[in-house]
Formats: structure tokens, sequence, C-alpha cells
């Protein structure tokens, strides 16, 4: 008898990857999954519910579906990914110091003069002069 | 920064600068703010030594030990006064400038 070819586990695979590679480029920019991304965890879900299924379809009934050893690789390396993507997101991202130093509203503003990327100097005092307020954002760089 | 730089005319229509400050150098910076179109000023701060009088360094949080930024955002008046500030407890979650907007909305007298 001639076994089928699994397309769920392919399916899924090719959910989970795309997850992956779609976070950056189409849901950071988004505000409404940039904080938190839900699309990316439901396709998760969603490519891990069909790599699952077909699966348990190669193990349940060998002779009709493949896919028990290329299943077996894919389903163990998307939880790969997926953890990796997970370690990531919810443990990296959150390995900040404590702000507890941080100077609140009130506080009066330090003082500075650096230079901006002509290279000129520029003085909180000279930009106040000039502006109603002034937004500073502190941001980590990208070396 | 890229969503600073879509609201920036609402910023510069209310009279606010927006300023960015990373312990990147300048050359860094110009290369950053061609690339992306950047229309605000961004500011190098090497030593950290702006960085840390407003406490939000994050020490050795950057490429091989060094010390970096913590994300923050400070809304300083034209008095010098801090009247606002926003600090994430996530790399990735930063203060939205709609929000930011709506905070000077309300903090604007009269």
């Amino acid at each position: 008898m001639k076994r089928h070819w699994n397309v769920p586990i392919w399916v899924g695979f090719a959910i989970v990857l795309f997850a992956l590679v779609s976070y950056i480029p189409l849901f950071v920019p988004l505000a409404a999954t940039r904080d938190v991304p839900w699309v990316t965890y439901l396709l998760f879900l969603a490519g891990g519910w069909l790599l699952g299924f077909g699966l348990v379809r190669a193990f349940r009934d060998p002779q009709h579906y493949r896919g028990k050893i290329s299943g077996s690789i894919l389903a163990g390396l998307s939880v790969l990914l997926v953890g990796l993507f997970l370690f990531t997101i919810l443990y990296f991202g959150k390995q900040i110091p404590s702000a507890a130093n941080a100077l609140h509203p009130g506080q009066p503003a330090p003082a500075f003069e650096l230079p901006d990327s002509e290279g000129k100097d520029l003085t909180l005092s000279s930009l106040l002069k000039s502006h109603r307020a002034v937004l500073l954002v502190f941001y980590r760089g990208y070396w | 920064m890229r969503s600073f730089q879509k609201h920036l005319s609402e910023f510069h229509d209310r009279g606010i600068e927006v300023v960015a400050i990373s312990v990147d150098s300048p050359a860094e910076s110009q290369r950053l703010c061609r690339s992306r179109g950047y229309g605000f000023p961004f500011v190098s701060d090497p030593d950290a030594a702006v960085i840390r009088q407003y406490g939000v360094l994050h020490p050795k949080g950057g490429e091989e030990g060094k010390d970096i930024a913590r994300p923050a955002e400070f809304l300083v008046d034209s008095k010098g006064i801090i009247r606002w500030v926003n600090l994430t407890d996530d790399i990735r979650v930063r203060a939205r400038p709609e929000a930011v907007l709506e905070v000077i909305d309300r903090l604007r007298p009269g």
C-alpha cells in the first residue's frame, strides 16, 4: 500500500518558521503586536497543533502515513526554535537593572553638553531655550 | 525610534524636541540617522556620564561588558525640570509616542 505524504507536519513546521521570521518585519512595527506578540503565539499554536496532529497520525497509522522520522525531527526543531524565541522575549528582554536610581518628576534635569551625530556639541540649556520642552529618549545603542 | 520619527511633526508642532541619547559614537549615530532618515538629534555619551546622572545606567549591559543606557524617556520642561519619566522593565517595551503626546497635552497648562 502506498503511504501518504504527511502534509500537516510540513505545513505546521512552515507556520512555525513563518511565525519566527515574520516577527521582526511584520509584528514589531505594529503597535498592537509590538509589546505582546500574540499573533506570533497564535501562529506557534497553529503550527504546533498541525505538527502534533501529523505526528500522532504517523505513529498510529504508519501503514498509511509517512513522517515518523521527519515529523519527529521537525517537531523537535520547532520546540527548540519556539523555546529560543520565548527565552529571548520573556527572559532576555527583562534582563535590565532596576531603575531605583532614576531621577523623578519634579527634580531638575542634569545639564549636559554632548556631540550630536554631526559632531556638533548640543546642550540641554540651548535646546530648552528654543523649545517648550525636550523629550530625552535614552536607548541601548546599536553598537 | 522609528515610531518617534513617524510622530515627530506632532512633537515639533507642540514646540517639543526629541533627543536620543546613547553611548554610540557620533559616527555610529550618523550612519543610523542617514540610513533610517531620522530628523531629530542623536547625541553621544560614550562614557555614560550623563546616562549615569539621570540614573539610567545599565552596567555592563553592552557588548564586551560596556556600560550602556537602559531604555528610558524623560520629559524636561523649559525651566529644566523633569515633568514625566517612563522606565520600562523590558528592553522591547518602550514608551509609545502617542502615549507621550497624551501626557504632554495633559501637562500643558491651559
